[in-house]
């Protein structure tokens, strides 16, 4: 599904992390773990190709989903609004009809998600765990097979950590991956996960089955 | 892969622009309001004379709606790149170019359009003779979209800096120096009488020509910013 090999990122002629690599096969998980400042997310944004690898390889047979820290949520458009238009643009599950045959689907969507009751709220009148709550959703209907989520657990509440290890597994069993960066004091709870951990600027090599 | 179709995105992307300016609408107003503005000061300034007004009439016209346009231009892609949306669109597979255009589309129909709409109202407030109305209208339909599309390079290109505005002035307004050379010139000669068709042409042809290049430059820029 996606395997690297000796992959490094330069900013100003400097490398921001040692050269990493890792195989991740079809239904695995891997956690990218370490303190702030590591490179975890540069590491996320190169696979995801919003940066220029420096060195090194990586083979991806599919387009990957990025769920960054920027939620990509306007503050003048209501939630609802928000995820149909991400559903219009990025992806649906349903190519067959229009954005009408779409309303159900999003409004499963919101019920999954937990913000039915903020639905037709603006996006300024959320709180940090529900703007996360809304970007997430576009694991519900984007279809990529391979997820780099950078910090999921940040700002959730536990409702919320149980319903993104649900849809995980899920994406899991279905035979997609995922690749999670976490700072260390969340964590998926139950997975078969690969873990690398990142020190400043330094990647060791070091693999730990959990 | 069930990626949406190239039109449904373009529409879905239009239509969430349409709707964001809705919801914006006192900042849509704010470079018309200025537009205004900038017009009237200049009968304060030069002198009210008739005939002094008449001759600078379509270069002040001109310049205010370069002048209006270029600040509108600054939030033609600063929000989308704020919430982290312009990230998501890059990685859509969407072509960027296509999303550009798209964005493009939807400034100069909030922004560009009513320039236009507004132009008969400023002729008429700076004495431009009725000959000159009709070629000013004309030459603002097809050379206000050059506007939005050099402008969108100059966005996209200044997109990462804290304070792109300023920086994006300085880039676009040597742009826009032969657009305003030939707009201005094609309204004097309306009203001198003299065939303005060649001007008018000019522009026209630097129309197509930026429908064609604008949107992939702005594409690069884009992905530059974001890097």
């Amino acid at each position: 599904m996606l395997s690297v090999s000796n992959l490094s990122f330069e900013r100003y002629f400097e490398r921001v992390f040692e050269p990493v690599s890792f195989e991740l096969g079809a239904g695995s998980l891997l956690l990218v773990t370490g303190a702030n400042g590591c490179g975890k997310t540069t590491l996320l944004r190169v696979l995801a190709g919003l940066l220029e690898h420096s060195e090194g390889e990586i083979n991806c047979d599919s387009r990957p989903l990025y769920a960054g820290h920027n939620p990509a949520i306007k503050d003048d458009l209501s939630v609802e609004e928000n995820i149909r238009f991400l559903m219009n643009f990025m992806g649906q599950r349903d190519d067959s009809g229009g954005s009408d045959s779409n309303s159900g689907l999003c409004q499963n969507v919101i019920e999954i998600i937990g913000l039915a009751p903020v639905a037709q709220q603006e996006g300024r009148t959320l709180s940090a765990g529900q703007r996360k709550r809304c970007s997430l959703s576009r694991l519900l209907f984007c279809d990529e097979a391979l997820w780099l989520l950078d910090e999921p657990y940040s700002n959730l509440d536990h409702e919320g950590i149980v319903m993104l290890d649900d849809i995980l597994k899920d994406h899991l069993k279905g035979g997609g991956s995922c690749v999670m960066t976490t700072h260390g004091s969340l964590r998926p709870e139950g997975f078969e996960l690969q873990e690398c951990f990142m020190t400043s600027g330094r990647y060791s090599s070091e693999w730990q089955a959990a | 892969m069930s990626r949406p179709a190239l039109s449904t995105a373009f529409m879905a992307l239009l239509r969430r622009d349409f709707l964001l300016a809705y919801r914006r609408r006192a900042e849509l107003l704010q470079p018309l309001v200025f537009l205004l503005v900038v017009v009237t000061l200049f009968p304060l300034g030069v002198g009210p004379s008739p005939q002094l007004l008449a001759n600078i009439a379509p270069g002040v016209i001109w310049i205010a709606a370069l002048l209006a346009s270029v600040l509108s231009l600054d939030s033609l892609f600063r929000s989308d790149y704020e919430d982290g949306t312009l990230e998501q669109m890059v990685l859509s597979g969407q072509p960027l170019a296509l999303i550009a255009l798209a964005r493009i589309v939807a400034h100069w129909l909030v922004a560009g359009l009513p320039i236009v709409i507004l132009s008969p109202v400023l002729a008429l407030w700076m004495n431009l003779p009725e000959e000159g109305v009709p070629v000013l209208l004309k030459s603002l339909v097809i050379g206000t979209p050059v506007l939005s599309l050099i402008g969108a390079i100059g966005a996209a290109l200044t997109v990462s800096l804290k304070r792109g505005g300023q920086l994006l002035s300085l880039l676009v307004f040597p742009l826009y120096v032969p657009l305003l050379i030939l707009a201005t010139s094609a309204v004097s000669s309306a009203v001198a009488g003299l065939p303005y068709n060649g001007q008018l042409g000019l522009i026209l042809a630097g129309l197509i020509g930026a429908l064609t290049l604008a949107p992939f430059a702005t594409a690069t820029a884009l992905k530059l910013s974001l890097s």
